[in-house]
């Protein structure tokens, strides 16, 4: 069992857990993930780690409503317990002098980028950051981003905050001025993730993005998570997260996360019957 | 045994166990057979004529007195049967349900020259069965501590088997386990029908009982490293992770939604329950033409579950024949009598999807046996220009395993095969690491629980000798 020691709101449906998990804390590097279970009837759910805390043993991860164990969490509070907690899985992210390195963050991806955009600058990187949002109220982490990133830029979809456009055009404006960029790691919705990778590849530009496929383990034991990699097959879970942008087939991994969409449409309406939040005596 | 009894003319057919009737059993997933009642179990047991010299002994890997736990349920003392087995098999409630007996003990049965041999299978899970649901499972005396601890990576059976044995010999035991349950293969791999989960609860509960220490969510080799573990004061390490990572077949379309490897599709119905979605969260495709690839127990045990999921059909394709497939006789009947079809001597060359990327049908080519292979098997051979396809819109792949890399890799010391298998001595369990023993799936590459059981008690016995004198 592991205790939820903090729980804060960032933006509607959007929360950032502090877990209580001192062996995961004390083990975790920037870019891994643990794997959640609320409770007994619940699924194994991947999140990428954000931030350890060693001096109170706790992980933080961010957390979106967005289907029927997701809303079960975010429904949790500080004091609460969760049942499982996996980690840190994955591999962690390779640290080097790359020179300048740009940390893209789509709406929430911008959670996970935050610890590898530290661990980058702490390895002696430049760190140019872009983080984006359909709106201003969904703009996350800005403050965080900002105290690791030597420049920061802020894009809205609506034009009500930073530069109003897409994570992509700011991209696409440094390369095409031929400002020097090392390496490119962008986390956020497969989309966007594919865009930046679309804008990168002319330049030849090396660029990591980290994957969020549908997992069931987490530890390489069911291929659930598996993606297309330069014409191989490869196991998120155990040979990710991150991979080479230009290497995905992202068309694949769209379509495969989209496999249960009608059931979790089921289970999300079954969620709206349920009375009260469900616990571990259930059942 | 009765002198009376001894005249009597032996039947030639074993008792028959009652079973749940297909029509019935394939929209649940209660258990098929339905075990013996004490009379038929003790009718059976008469049919042992108590070998001098038993053979079946030595046909069993754990190497069970079989004719002493049989003589005890001929005489109706099954509690004295339960404890006879467990002197020497820790989990006789699974192995009397999963084990291969036919290629096994029941193979060299005397009695089965001339007809059905004693049904030793099933008189022990008769004897596991009536102890543990007459709520008399004795814990053994544990002698006094020996002061020195011991971890298992892994509560599958090899692991489990580990545990009780060290335990039993006075030393502290923790078992690691990467999954949120303990049970390995038995808990995401073998499904209800066939084990249902409590029995694998109630072995697991003996063990803490005896005062194992369980700790779950534990991925050695990311959590943890065998170095650190050695580092918080445990003087051995056996590992035993398994053959956990599952083969696909490398052909086009393997990624396609409705693809699933057996592992993942029998995980998320056993382990995470989704025969019980929505009521538990994790989701299932449910097809309406099924194609399981392959012919294994694994196969039987993911075509056999879809059957239970209510598919219009579930089809077995397998690349050989009928002769070579590799499952056991009995789960093959029942999945006949349940509506299992089979399309043998046939190989998927390619899987085909729509516009979404779903899968709508398979590519299959016509194959023939040539020579023999390196298996002894007649080696198929693909028959030019015999490509078919078969409409499905969800396949299973269960083509073996590949065994788990996460601690080869994070122990960079242990010698491995190319294959990723741990390099033991065979007579010992012990790896070139000092300290370190491994067996079951992480060391053979896929074979089946009594092995993983056998080789958990052999390197049970080197390891507490290795802990006794230090001599490595």
């Amino acid at each position: 069992m592991y205790e939820i020691a903090e729980k804060i709101e960032l933006s509607h449906g959007v929360y950032i857990f502090k877990i209580k998990a001192p062996g995961i804390a004390r083990k975790r590097k920037a870019g891994q993930f643990v794997m959640i279970r609320t409770d007994e009837h619940g699924e194994r759910v991947p999140f990428t780690i954000m931030d350890p805390c060693n001096d109170d043993g706790t992980i933080t991860i961010l957390v979106q409503e967005v289907g029927k164990s997701t809303s079960i969490l975010c429904g949790m509070n500080k004091g609460d317990f969760i049942l499982d907690a996996v980690g840190p899985l994955g591999h962690p992210t390779h640290i080097e002098k790359y020179g300048t390195v740009v940390c893209v963050g789509g709406g929430i991806g911008t959670a996970p980028v935050l610890p590898i955009a530290k661990a980058m600058k702490a390895g002696g990187n430049k760190i140019v950051s872009i983080i984006g949002a359909r709106t201003h109220g969904l703009v996350i982490l800005e403050k965080e981003m900002g105290e690791v990133s030597d420049e920061l830029h802020v894009t809205t979809d609506d034009g009500s905050y930073g530069h109003h456009g897409f994570v992509t055009e700011v991209l696409q404006k440094f390369l095409d001025e031929g400002v020097q960029i090392d390496l490119v790691l962008a986390v956020g919705p497969l989309p966007m993730m594919r865009a930046v990778c679309d804008v990168t590849k002319p330049f030849k530009v090396h660029t990591l993005v980290s994957l969020n496929p549908i997992m069931v383990d987490g530890t390489g034991m069911c291929g659930a998570c598996r993606v297309t990699v330069g014409d191989k097959t490869r196991f998120v879970c155990v040979d990710g997260p991150e991979f080479d942008g230009h290497e995905v087939d992202f068309d694949e991994i769209i379509k495969r996360n989209r496999t249960y969409f009608k059931e979790e449409k089921r289970a999300m309406e079954e969620l709206t019957y349920h009375e009260g939040p469900r616990c571990y005596e259930e059942g | 045994m009765d002198p009376k009894d001894k005249k009597k003319k032996l039947s030639p057919t074993k008792m028959a166990m009652p079973e749940q009737p297909a029509a019935e059993r394939v929209h649940n997933f209660y258990e098929v057979p339905m075990g013996y009642t004490p009379e038929m179990a003790m009718e059976e047991a008469k049919r042992c004529i108590q070998c001098k010299k038993p053979l079946c002994v030595g046909g069993c890997p754990v190497n069970i007195d079989i004719p002493w736990f049989i003589k005890y349920i001929a005489e109706g003392k099954f509690l004295e049967a339960a404890h006879k087995l467990k002197e020497t098999n820790g989990l006789p409630a699974v192995c009397g349900r999963v084990c291969p007996q036919e290629d096994q003990c029941e193979k060299v049965c005397i009695i089965g020259k001339k007809g059905d041999p004693v049904s030793i299978g099933r008189l022990e899970r008769f004897a596991a069965d009536f102890e543990r649901e007459h709520g008399e499972v004795a814990v053994p005396v544990i002698p006094t501590s020996t002061g020195k601890k011991i971890a298992v990576v892994g509560a599958g059976p090899a692991g489990l088997t580990v545990a009780g044995d060290m335990i039993k010999k006075g030393h502290k035991v923790t078992v690691f386990e990467a999954l949120h349950a303990p049970g390995g293969v038995l808990v995401y791999g073998i499904p209800e029908f066939r084990l249902p989960k409590k029995i694998v609860e109630a072995e697991v509960d003996y063990l803490k009982r005896m005062g194992v220490d369980l700790q779950l969510n534990a991925v050695i080799g990311k959590f943890e490293t065998i170095d650190e573990i050695f580092a918080d004061g445990y003087e051995a390490v056996f590992v035993a992770t398994g053959a956990g990572a599952p083969k696909l077949m490398n052909i086009p379309g393997e990624n396609l939604v409705g693809v699933y490897s057996a592992n993942e599709y029998l995980t998320r119905v056993n382990l995470m329950k989704a025969y019980q979605f929505p009521d538990y969260d994790t989701p299932v495709l449910l097809g309406r033409r099924m194609v399981v690839i392959g012919a294994g127990n694994t196969a039987m045990d993911a075509a056999r579950t879809a059957l239970r999921l209510g598919p219009e059909e579930v089809t077995i394709v397998y690349r050989r024949s009928r002769e070579e497939m590799p499952a056991r006789a009995e789960e093959i009947h029942h999945g006949e009598e349940e509506g299992l079809k089979f399309q043998l001597l046939t190989n998927p060359v390619r899987f085909i999807g729509d516009r979404d990327g779903k899968l709508t049908a398979i590519e299959c080519v016509q194959m023939e046996l040539g020579e023999p292979d390196e298996s002894g098997r007649r080696r198929p051979v693909a028959i030019a220009g015999s490509e078919f396809t078969i409409e499905c819109d969800v396949a299973i792949i269960s083509v073996g395993n590949d065994v788990n890399p996460l601690i080869p890799h994070s122990t960079p010391d242990m010698r491995i095969t190319k294959w990723g298998t741990i390099i033991i001595d065979q007579d010992t369990g012990r790896t070139n690491k000092r300290g370190v023993f491994a067996g079951g799936d992480i060391v053979r590459g896929g074979a089946t629980v009594i092995l993983a059981m056998g080789d958990g008690r052999r390197a049970a016995n080197s390891m507490h000798e290795f802990l006794e004198t230090g001599e490595w």
